[in-house]
């Protein structure tokens, strides 16, 4: 990795400011709602005009993916720098141009195992926020047990042919492309599964929005009914995909639980401790009237305070070359737990107020946090249960081992 | 905030590491507390100060090594990896930094090179309730002419069974409650009217009561200025408290190793009983309570060295998080270990005991949790 000194990072850095000043309009500055973000693709509205030249201004510098090689229109910034970039944003209130699944998880994995030829074709236009990719790995069968997928890949020497269902596939009804996970060896369970790309309009491909128990479809059913795939869509070697796969999941963890499940600061929605106050009341120094569920808050902010903290560690760590791998492994747990407790203080907090679902009478930022609230029940299922995830503690770092 | 050890931090822990886990293991407590020693070791005391340990605090005009709080707190995750007792906490954490926060040019001068070079030690006396609270003093400093006299008494005083000087807080004005009022005053163990009643406890460490019955003292041993004590004391408390959550950390990640060293020998239905699931799970979760712990004791002890202003809140973080961490951690220890664990021979025991007491010393977790919710403003 190539060394920055202070001063190149100094003066990379005021190169940075003077071009956010010029590039960044006003309007990208402000907090954004859920639905003024921008996942591009070619169904990409734009709510807001100007997050379309926001995103094509940080596109085109390679700023989307910052530390991605220059040949796939990356930024190629050194990691200290990635880090510049990403203080001066913060600086100026900047919005993320683009959320993509292509940026966090697919494109690290195909930097890492695709060939030359994919890489040209695909990375760009992930960098450019032209494609929105889904991820096709859980299967009706295949939750935890990942490895058991039956979607079948046949090799029908000019093409594959692929027949088989996938489910909890997120946004798969707003996406462009798709990368997933297929069976081409029936005989072997981790060593018959490929990784192949393909175009969500092939024919044979349909999607069906599930509901959840918040009233929001974010996931789908996906099935697939014949469908043709070219045969320079298969990333890596065939039946070589699960550690594709594998890797690909430690992105989507690491992605998942980095900012903790997301914050709810300019949401509408307030922490616990607030709908307390307002709820609860407070005696004549300001503190919680309900001293029980007041300790449970304060015990709730802390996890959540030692959590952001170990984040922080673990990133300074692995900057300064320290193995960190331990710390990464429990952040996923930790974050799941993090968010579902903190949703559940809030419904406690807000009392019947918390307890509305649709229409008048009710606080909106309360509303949110209802459907909050029980959509934070998945997030110790999706991106690896929070048991598997124990599971992977016990076994990889503490060396704890099966059963003989 | 830093999270990375320096060389020189780096180069201290390992000695300290060594030197516990060489001089002063689990084992050395034991036969402390077998032989009647009620936690007391002259010849450790000696060892701590040939290693420079008492003077981590000070600078070095006053004869320490002015390594900071990072630095000590290497040295307190040591010595709660063996359950070591030694006058560390109270001497050269809490002590030192006391006469470094509150004490005048003569005072530094007189007191820190003693304490930087071992040859006195010193304990807070501050609690005189079952439960830590800093304003609940009732003890009485009346004014004397060239001094004060004080009277009340103090319990469950640290290092009170062997300490050479007291820090004893009294109330100069106002009631017990009373944030206004307080004064710290240096008191000598030989000081005329001093009580000094020493207890057994239950971690083997020992502690005192005191009873103080027309203790004088002259104002050249005032610490800080009179009736705004509680300004002084709570920046020390909570050096106290970071430098106590570190040693608890130890004390949690050493029960931790030897549980996991537990789960991968003990055999039970002709299986290592670490591949049972319901264990594997109890471990992972302790490893990830400690992890987190591990950040805020980190974040705690950089913040004194900044000088950070959400000092106060981190504290309590720390000692919180690090209280809730050993109470878990040791009781899986017992728990995991089963039979054996049970046992006046094995370790486990040492470690839940001695947690408790970590537990209560300077605000339980429920103490900080209140604390931290008022720092918040709710």
């Amino acid at each position: 990795m190539a060394y920055d000194s202070p001063a190149e990072l100094e003066a990379f850095r005021a190169e940075v400011r003077e071009w956010l000043e010029k590039n960044c309009p006003p309007s990208m500055r402000t907090p954004m709602t859920e639905d003024e973000v921008v996942w591009g693709g070619r169904r990409e509205k734009f709510k807001n005009p100007d997050s379309k030249v926001w995103l094509e201004r940080m596109g085109e510098k390679g700023w989307t993916a910052p530390t991605w090689p220059k040949e796939y229109g990356g930024g190629g910034l050194t990691r200290d720098q990635a880090k510049v970039l990403e203080q001066e944003m913060a600086r100026i209130h900047a919005r993320p141009p683009l959320f993509s699944f292509g940026l966090w998880m697919f494109g690290p994995a195909l930097i890492e195992f695709g060939n030359e030829e994919q890489k040209k074709r695909f990375l760009p236009d992930i960098v450019m926020g032209r494609t929105r990719w889904c991820q096709g790995y859980s299967e009706p069968g295949a939750g935890s047990d990942l490895a058991g997928l039956q979607t079948k890949c046949e090799d029908k020497g000019d093409h594959y042919l692929i027949n088989g269902q996938k489910v909890w596939t997120s946004y798969a009804d707003q996406a462009d492309w798709i990368f997933c996970l297929v069976r081409t060896d029936t005989s072997k369970k981790h060593e018959g599964i490929s990784f192949i790309l393909f175009d969500m309009e092939s024919e044979g491909v349909e999607t069906r929005p599930i509901k959840l128990i918040s009233g929001s479809s974010p996931f789908c059913e996906t099935f697939f009914n014949d469908v043709k795939v070219p045969k320079d869509q298969l990333v890596g070697e065939v039946n070589g995909g699960w550690k594709i796969a594998k890797r690909l999941l430690q992105h989507e963890r690491s992605s998942i639980s980095a900012g903790g499940f997301g914050s709810t600061r300019g949401s509408g929605m307030l922490g616990p401790e607030e709908y307390a106050k307002i709820h609860v009341g407070t005696d004549k120094d300001g503190k919680v009237l309900d001293g029980d569920l007041r300790g449970r808050i304060a015990d709730h902010m802390m996890y959540a305070k030692a959590f952001n903290l170990t984040v922080k560690r673990s990133g300074e760590q692995a900057k300064a070359g320290q193995e960190v791998g331990h710390t990464a492994s429990i952040i996923k747990y930790a974050a799941a737990k993090m968010n579902q407790d903190k949703f559940e203080l809030m419904i406690e907090a807000l009392g019947t107020e918390g307890l509305g679902w649709e229409g008048e009478g009710f606080d909106k930022g309360a509303k949110m946090a209802t459907r909050g609230w029980l959509r934070s029940k998945g997030n110790s299922i999706e991106g690896g249960t929070s048991e598997i995830n124990l599971n992977v503690v016990a076994k990889r770092v503490l060396g704890l081992r099966d059963h003989q | 905030m830093t999270f990375v050890l320096t060389e020189d931090q780096e180069m201290l822990r390992d000695t300290a590491m060594n030197f516990t886990r060489d001089e002063l293991p689990v084992k050395h407590l034991r036969t402390l507390r077998d032989s009647g020693k009620n936690g007391v070791d002259p010849d450790a005391r000696n060892q701590l100060a040939e290693l420079g340990f008492f003077g981590v605090l000070i600078p070095e005009e006053y004869d320490g090594v002015g390594m900071g709080m990072v630095a000590l707190g290497q040295v307190m995750e040591a010595q709660g990896r063996t359950l070591a007792s030694t006058p560390l906490l109270q001497t050269a954490c809490i002590g030192a930094s006391a006469i470094l926060l509150g004490g005048t040019e003569a005072q530094k001068k007189e007191w820190l090179p003693k304490i930087a070079s071992g040859e006195i030690t010193t304990a807070l006396a501050l609690d005189e309730g079952t439960h830590h609270n800093p304003t609940g003093v009732a003890t009485e400093a009346e004014r004397d002419g060239q001094g004060y006299t004080l009277n009340g008494a103090k319990k469950y005083v640290q290092d009170g069974h062997h300490a050479d000087v007291f820090i004893v807080v009294a109330r100069t004005f106002g009631e017990a409650g009373d944030t206004h009022g307080l004064t710290l005053f240096l008191v000598p163990r030989d000081a005329k009217g001093l009580t000094v009643q020493t207890l057994k406890t239950v971690d083997s460490h020992g502690a005192a009561h005191l009873t103080l019955d027309g203790v004088h003292v002259d104002d050249s041993h005032v610490l800080g200025a009179p009736d705004k004590g509680h300004d002084l004391l709570e920046p020390v408390l909570d050096r106290g408290r970071i430098a106590l959550a570190a040693e608890m950390l130890g004390s949690s990640i050493a029960a931790f190793e030897m549980t996991h060293e537990y789960l991968q020998t003990r055999k039970q239905f002709g299986q290592l009983i670490g591949s049972f699931q319901a264990l594997q799970h109890r471990a992972a979760k302790m490893f990830t309570e400690i992890e987190l712990t591990t950040s805020c004791v980190s974040a705690a002890l950089s913040a004194v060295d900044e000088q950070r202003n959400d000092l106060a809140e981190l504290a309590s973080l720390a000692k919180a998080r690090a209280g809730e961490t050993v109470h878990l951690v040791s009781n899986d220890t017992v728990q995991l270990h089963g039979g054996i664990g049970m046992t006046d021979d094995h370790d486990a025991g040492f470690y839940m005991k001695r947690a408790r007491v970590q537990e209560a010393l300077l605000g339980s977790a429920s103490f900080h949790r209140d604390r931290f919710a008022r720092l918040n403003d709710f």
